[in-house]
C-alpha cells in the first residue's frame, strides 16, 4: 500500500498543472463553440439550407474518432501557420492548446446548435406573432422573446456540449496539450493504474461538478430564480478562478519545455533532461506522450526546447533518405542537416541505441533453427508476427519485409505493453521490439540479427530547438547526459520501469541515472 | 379616419383571400367584421397594420398610405388583440402591459405609473396582478392583460382579432362590455371581428358582412337587418333571433 501512497503524492503534485489547463481548455473550447454556435443556430432557424448544412457539418464532425479528430488539427493548423509565416511573416503555434482548442470547439458545436433550433423553433407561433403584433424588430423578437423562452432548452444543450467538451479534453495529452488525460496516458505507458484511475476520477468529478452547476443555472432560468443562477454563476467563477490561478502564477517566465515521445524511456530521459534542467536553475514544463513527427515538428517550431530522438528516425522520417552509409555517417550528416534544415542543435549522443529490432521467445526461435531475419524469409507464412502501432507503416519494416523477402501469415497490432506479453504467451512468434527495451532481459528473448543491414542505426541523440540553440547556460546543463547511459543501463532502467514488481516511476528512476551520472563525473574529476 | 381601397390578398393560384375590399372606418368608430370561418375577416384586419402584406390595394391611415410607413412604427402606433392573446410568459403582468412602453424607450418609472393605470382601466388591480406571470392567470385575466397591452402606447386604433371568442359565455360577455366602455371613453376607433352575430350587432356601430373574401355589405346592425343585400346577410342577421327562438322552444317544452 505504500507505493500507492506514493503513487498518489505523485498524482497530486501535478494535479495544479494539469488541471488547470484542462479547466482553460475546456472553458475556451465550450465559450468558442457556444460564441459560433448561437449566431449559427438563429441564422439556421431563418435559412432551411444553412440548417441543413450546419446541422450535418456538426453532425459528421460528432461521428470523428476524438483522437483523430484532435491529431488532424496538427498538420492542418501546421500548413496554415506555413501559410501565414511565409504570407504575412506571423506563424502561430500548430502544436499544444491550438489544435486542442479547435477540435474542442468543434466537438462542444453540435448540442449547442440542436439545442437552440430547437429551443427557437419551440417558442409559441402565437407568442411571436403578438411579439410582431406590439411591434418588435427582429432583433427586439430576438433578444425579447425567443432567447429569452428558448434559454432553459439551450443551456441544456451548453450542458451536454460541456460534459464532453470536458471528458474529450483528456484527449489532447497527444497533441501536446496538458491535460488531465496525461495522468491517463503516462499511466497506460508505465502500467501506473493509479495514475490512469486517478486522470479519470479528476476529469470525471469535474464534468459532474460543472453538470450540476450548470444543471442548477438551467433551473434558476426555469425557475426565474435569481438566487440559484447567482449561486451557479458563482460556482462556476470559483471553479475556473481555481483552475487557471496556478496557471497565471506559473506563466511569468517562460521554462524550459521538455517533450518525450509516448513510451518509458522517454518519460525517463524527459525526466532526467527536466532534473539537469532543474539543477541549473531553469523552470521546466513537460509535454509527454507526443507522436514522432508531432515532436519533431514541435521541436523545429521551438515549442518544446528539448527530446530526445533517435538517429534512424530522423533519418528515414525527417530527411527521408533510404541509404544505409553506416552509423558515423548517419550521425554526422543528420547533425548537419539538422543544424542547416531546421536549425536544431544535435547536441550528441547519450551513449546507446535504441534500434528497431524483431525477436522471439528463445525456446521457439532454437526450434525453428532462426537467428537472424534472413532465417525468417522460408518460415513467416506460416508464423505471426506482432508490433506497435507505428512499425507497420514505417519504412523500417517495408525495407525488412523487402530485403529479407519476409511475407507473414498473420500481422497484429498491440499496445506496447501487451506486445511482449504476446510473444511470451505464445500469441505471436515474432515481435517488433526496441533493443533497450528492459522487457527484452526481462522475457529472456532472442534479438534477430540483421546481417544484410536492413534496419538503420538508432543513436540516441539530444536535440536542442533553434530557440535554444545559442543558449549556453541550457546546452551546459544538458552536455553530462552525452555518452553517459550504456545500452544495459538503459535496459536496466526501463525493465524497473516496467517490471509487475517493484515498479518504479520515471522521475524515480531518473533520480538514479542522475546522481549516477553526477557521481561518475564527480569521480572523474 | 381608415381607408381600405381595393385592398386584396392572394396566395398563390388559389382563390383569393380578400378580394378587393374598398370600406371607409370613420374616427371614433366601432366597426365589426363579420362573416363566418375562412371569410378573410383576420387577414383584411392584418393588412391594416401590415401584420401581413396586402397583394394588391392600398390602406390609409388619416390620409396617408400605410406603405409609406415603417411597418415596425406602424404597428407600434396602433393597438393589436389577438384571439390567443399570446402574454410573453417569461416577462410579468407589468412587464406585458408596458412592453410598447419599452420598445418606445420610456423610462421605468413613466412605465410603471402608466402600466398601473392601464391595469385599473381593464380593472385588474395592480398591486394584485402587477408581478404575476401569465401562466398564473385566468383566461379572462389574460385577455384583460392582452387588452391593456395594446392601450399601452395610446394608439386612436385597436384592431381585435375575435378577442373574446375562446372565452366562457359569462367572462366574454363581461369582457365585451368594459371594452365598449373603454372604446368610449378613449375615444378610439376599433375594428373588431367576430363570427359571433350576436356579439357584432351588440358592439358594433357598423357591420361589415364579409363572404369568400369579398365585402357583402356595410351598415348599422338595424339596417343590415331591416334591408339585407341578399340572402346570406339575412342568415347571417337573423341567427340569433334564430337561436332564441329555438331557445324559447326547448324552454317550452320543458314547462
Amino acid at each position: 500500500m505504500n507505493v500507492d501512497a506514493d503513487a498518489v503524492s505523485a498524482a497530486l503534485s501535478h494535479l495544479a498543472d494539469y488541471l488547470g489547463w484542462h479547466v482553460l481548455l475546456s472553458l475556451s473550447a465550450i465559450l468558442i463553440g457556444v460564441a459560433v454556435s448561437l449566431p449559427l443556430a438563429v441564422f439556421c432557424t431563418r435559412s432551411h439550407v444553412m440548417r441543413g448544412a450546419a446541422l450535418g457539418f456538426a453532425g459528421v464532425v460528432q461521428t470523428i474518432p476524438s483522437l483523430a479528430l484532435l491529431a488532424l488539427f496538427y498538420p492542418l493548423l501546421l500548413g496554415l501557420s506555413a501559410f501565414t509565416r511565409a504570407t504575412f511573416g506571423i506563424g502561430f503555434p500548430a502544436l499544444g492548446f491550438l489544435p486542442a482548442l479547435s477540435a474542442l470547439a468543434l466537438y462542444s458545436m453540435l448540442p449547442v446548435l440542436r439545442n437552440t433550433i430547437a429551443g427557437l423553433e419551440g417558442v409559441d407561433p402565437a407568442v411571436k406573432k403578438a411579439a410582431e403584433g406590439v411591434g418588435m424588430t427582429r432583433k427586439q423578437m430576438l433578444f425579447l422573446v425567443e432567447l429569452p423562452l428558448a434559454a432553459p432548452v439551450i443551456l441544456a444543450g451548453i450542458r451536454t456540449a460541456a460534459v464532453w467538451v470536458i471528458g474529450t479534453a483528456t484527449l489532447s495529452t497527444p497533441v501536446g496539450q496538458t491535460s488531465l488525460g496525461n495522468y491517463i496516458f503516462a499511466g497506460l505507458q508505465t502500467e501506473n493504474w493509479v495514475f490512469v484511475l486517478f486522470g479519470c476520477v479528476a476529469a470525471a468529478s469535474l464534468a459532474l461538478v460543472v453538470d450540476r452547476l450548470l444543471a442548477l443555472a438551467e433551473a434558476g432560468v426555469v425557475g426565474r430564480s435569481k438566487p440559484r443562477m447567482a449561486a451557479a454563476a458563482l460556482g462556476l467563477a470559483i471553479i475556473f478562478g481555481a483552475g487557471l490561478l496556478p496557471l497565471a502564477v506559473s506563466a511569468k517566465n517562460r521554462p524550459a519545455v521538455v517533450g518525450t515521445k509516448n513510451f518509458e524511456e522517454q518519460y525517463i530521459l524527459g525526466a532526467l533532461i527536466e532534473d539537469r534542467l532543474r539543477d541549473a536553475g531553469f523552470s521546466t514544463v513537460r509535454r509527454d506522450g507526443l507522436g514522432s513527427t508531432v515532436i519533431f515538428d514541435a521541436l523545429a517550431a521551438s515549442e518544446i526546447d528539448a527530446y530526445v530522438d533517435y538517429s534512424g528516425t530522423i533519418w528515414a522520417d525527417d530527411m527521408k533518405r533510404r541509404d544505409r552509409p553506416g552509423r558515423g555517417a548517419v550521425l554526422a550528416q543528420m547533425t548537419d542537416w539538422l543544424w542547416h534544415a531546421h536549425g536544431i542543435r544535435c547536441l550528441g549522443t547519450l551513449g546507446f541505441e535504441n534500434a528497431y529490432a524483431f525477436a522471439m521467445r528463445r525456446d521457439r526461435a532454437a526450434a525453428l533453427g532462426i537467428r537472424s531475419l534472413g532465417d525468417l524469409a522460408d518460415r513467416a507464412p506460416g508464423l505471426r508476427i506482432g508490433g506497435d502501432y507505428e512499425i507497420f507503416s514505417r519504412p523500417e519494416w517495408r525495407a525488412v519485409e523487402r530485403i529479407y523477402g519476409l511475407q507473414f501469415g498473420t500481422e497484429r497490432q498491440y499496445q506496447s505493453n501487451f506486445l511482449y506479453r504476446a510473444v511470451a504467451s505464445g500469441d505471436v512468434d515474432v515481435i517488433s521490439a526496441f533493443s533497450s527495451d528492459g522487457r527484452i532481459i526481462q522475457y529472456g528473448l532472442k534479438v534477430l540479427s540483421d546481417p544484410k543491414g536492413a534496419l538503420p542505426p538508432y543513436d540516441a541523440v539530444l536535440l536542442v530547438s533553434p530557440a535554444r540553440a545559442n543558449d549556453a547556460r541550457f546546452i551546459a546543463a544538458l552536455r553530462p547526459l552525452l555518452g553517459a547511459i550504456d545500452l544495459a543501463r538503459m535496459q536496466r532502467a526501463n525493465l524497473t520501469a516496467d517490471r509487475e514488481a517493484g515498479k518504479r516511476s520515471p522521475e524515480d528512476i531518473a533520480a538514479g541515472l542522475d546522481a549516477f551520472i553526477s557521481g561518475r563525473r564527480s569521480q572523474r574529476r | 379616419m381608415i381607408e381600405l381601397r381595393d385592398l386584396s390578398k392572394q396566395y398563390g393560384a388559389r382563390a383569393p383571400a380578400v378580394d378587393s375590399m374598398n370600406l371607409r372606418i370613420e374616427g371614433g368608430e366601432f366597426l365589426v367584421l363579420a362573416g363566418p370561418s375562412g371569410c378573410g375577416k383576420t387577414t383584411t384586419l392584418s393588412m391594416i397594420n401590415r401584420l401581413i402584406e396586402p397583394s394588391r390595394g392600398n390602406v390609409f391611415i388619416d390620409g396617408v398610405d400605410t406603405h409609406q410607413t415603417d411597418p415596425v412604427a406602424l404597428r407600434r402606433r396602433i393597438g393589436f388583440v389577438f384571439q390567443d392573446v399570446g402574454l410573453f410568459p417569461h416577462m410579468s403582468v407589468a412587464e406585458n402591459a408596458g412592453i410598447a412602453l419599452k420598445l418606445a424607450g420610456k423610462r421605468p418609472q413613466e412605465i410603471g405609473a402608466r402600466v398601473d393605470e392601464l391595469l385599473a382601466l381593464v380593472r385588474l388591480p395592480a398591486e394584485h396582478f402587477r408581478n404575476v406571470l401569465p401562466g398564473a392567470l385566468s383566461g379572462g385575466q389574460r385577455q384583460r392583460v392582452g387588452v391593456a397591452r395594446a392601450l399601452a402606447a395610446s394608439p386612436r386604433l385597436m384592431l381585435m382579432d375575435e378577442p373574446f371568442g375562446a372565452l366562457d359565455p359569462l367572462t366574454r360577455d363581461e369582457l365585451a362590455f368594459d371594452y365598449r366602455r373603454i372604446h368610449e371613453r378613449l375615444r378610439l376607433t376599433t375594428i373588431l371581428v367576430t363570427h359571433d352575430m350576436t356579439e357584432a350587432m351588440l358592439l358594433g356601430d357598423r357591420i361589415a358582412m364579409m363572404r369568400e373574401g369579398r365585402l357583402v355589405q356595410v351598415g348599422t346592425p338595424h339596417e343590415l337587418c331591416s334591408a339585407p343585400a341578399n340572402d346570406f346577410v339575412r342568415a347571417m342577421m337573423e341567427s340569433p333571433r334564430r337561436r332564441a327562438r329555438a331557445l324559447a322552444e326547448v324552454q317550452a317544452d320543458e314547462k
